[in-house]
């Protein structure tokens, strides 16, 4: 493989991890969160924190899209699929999300017409073709999802489509940032900045989090070698009596990020006052609802939805697990009660859940890693 | 999802100059490139597509480490092919 080398070489591996343990004070612990699902997809499959020193950590944040949709958001998204004439239309990744009553595979067996899609435009598309049906597409998603859904909206308006409408449940990033911040529960040295929301919303939104919390970030690509070199870079920061916002990831990311993607979120929706994150609670201005001048689109207006609240299953931790408080295997029902087949927490579904991760690779570099203390 | 997957541009549509044909791992889909200024993107560029629509301009080495990364997902990423595969916007 050619390209792919250059970012996976172990020598070069081994040598930031000296560089990185160069730079650490002797006895001081630092903690480091990777605000993205994708970043602790490969921090697990590669086996990076083997390659950190033992006073550096790694937590995963709660930058999982489906992982943060609370339970009574599926329950609406499933009332509304029962309604006469409706088409539910999803991503994949939402499918096996349990509600409080099932997920939407679960309705789907009882009747409720819930079809898969890739993309909104797709969603669009069966609108189209369905003309006697009501199609809702049930938007979920970071910066990275959001702007399609914008954009679908606008292509539906300009097409005069009215049989098309949006169950808006776009997350911002940055609200979710700043309430693991406010946080008692956990102290953190930096954040490893996501990758590809970094694209759309660019670097300089991050800076109050330098600014305003004494917290460096680092936007870091999803190769082994970015995550060490953005490590390195936090670290360097701090070694140095640095603060500042700073961009690994520079042959994606522009520190402006994309304006017309920024331009099309701005004009079809706007801030809710707030919205609940799953075992996060309510965290205020965090998602996006659909602008009134688009009512016409927005399901949510459109049908009775019940506006359910379902309190986490007991037993399940994501809550913790996605403030980067608890280490998925250290959750009660991880692996035993919950996993990926049936899953009692977001955290377990998606594939860039941090459970999920672990329960996919981790495990196994863990297992490895006691046999071989134990021998 | 927030993963992109990296599509090389094939054919720039006649008459929609914001949909594009592009080719991943053989599967050639249209997608919508309107988030990418018409000037920036061409037939032979790379881009990261996020469900139907590319959000970034890449190079063909961040294009081919991207897409070992997705391979690394497994059933996730197959999965999200599949759905790239039947995905119809047109």
């Amino acid at each position: 493989m050619r390209f792919v080398d250059e970012y996976r070489d172990a020598d070069r591996a081994r040598a930031l991890a000296t560089q990185i343990a160069a730079l650490c004070e002797p006895g001081r612990q630092y903690k480091f969160m990777e605000v993205c699902g994708g970043h602790t997809h490969t921090i697990y499959k590669h086996g990076l924190e083997d390659y950190l020193p033992e006073n550096v950590s790694l937590v995963h944040g709660p930058g999982c899209p489906v992982c943060v949709i609370p339970m009574g958001r599926v329950d609406d998204a499933i009332a509304i699929a029962h309604e006469p004439g409706v088409i539910m239309t999803a991503f994949g990744d939402m499918m096996r999300v349990p509600g409080g009553s099932g997920s939407f595979f679960d309705a789907k067996a009882a009747g409720a017409d819930i079809r898969m899609v890739y993309s909104p435009l797709d969603a669009l598309k069966i609108a189209r073709t369905n003309p006697d049906r009501r199609v809702v597409f049930m938007a979920i998603g970071f910066e990275t999802t959001s702007p399609s859904t914008a954009m679908t909206v606008l292509r539906a308006a300009a097409e005069g489509i009215d049989n098309f409408s949006v169950f808006c449940n776009h997350v911002t990033i940055l609200p979710a940032i700043k309430a693991i911040l406010d946080s008692p529960d956990l102290r953190l040295d930096g954040f490893l900045g996501p990758g590809h929301v970094s694209t759309v919303i660019g670097c300089r939104p991050y800076e109050f989090i330098a600014r305003d919390y004494g917290k460096p970030l680092v936007c870091a690509g999803f190769e082994p070698l970015d995550l060490l070199q953005s490590v390195f870079m936090l670290l360097e920061q701090l070694a140095e009596g640095r603060c500042e916002v700073e961009n690994q990831y520079t042959r994606v990311v522009p520190w402006e990020g994309n304006l017309r993607a920024l331009e099309a979120i701005g004009r079809v929706m706007e801030l809710r006052p707030y919205f609940e994150w799953r075992g996060l609670g309510f965290i205020s201005h965090s998602a996006l609802r659909m602008r009134d001048e688009y009512a016409a689109f927005d399901a949510e207006r459109l049908f009775d939805v019940p506006g359910v609240r379902v309190a986490d299953p007991k037993a399940c931790q994501c809550g913790e697990v996605l403030k980067g408080v608890l280490k998925p295997w250290e959750c009660k029902v991880f692996g035993t009660a919950c996993t990926p087949e049936t899953p009692i927490g977001t955290c377990m579904v998606s594939s860039e859940g941090a459970c999920a991760a672990y329960y996919n690779f981790g495990r196994f570099t863990r297992q490895r890693l006691a046999v071989a203390v134990r021998a | 999802m927030c993963l992109g997957i990296p599509g090389e541009i094939v054919e720039i549509k006649a008459g929609r100059d914001d949909l594009a044909i592009v080719d991943v791992v053989g599967v050639r889909r249209a997608i919508n490139i309107g988030l990418l200024g018409q000037d920036q993107v061409g037939i032979g560029d790379w881009v990261l597509v996020h469900v139907g629509f590319a959000m970034s301009k890449i190079d063909e080495a961040e294009a081919a480490a991207t897409l070992a990364l997705l391979n690394d997902l497994g059933q996730a990423y197959t999965d999200e092919l599949q759905a790239l595969a039947e995905s119809d916007i047109t």
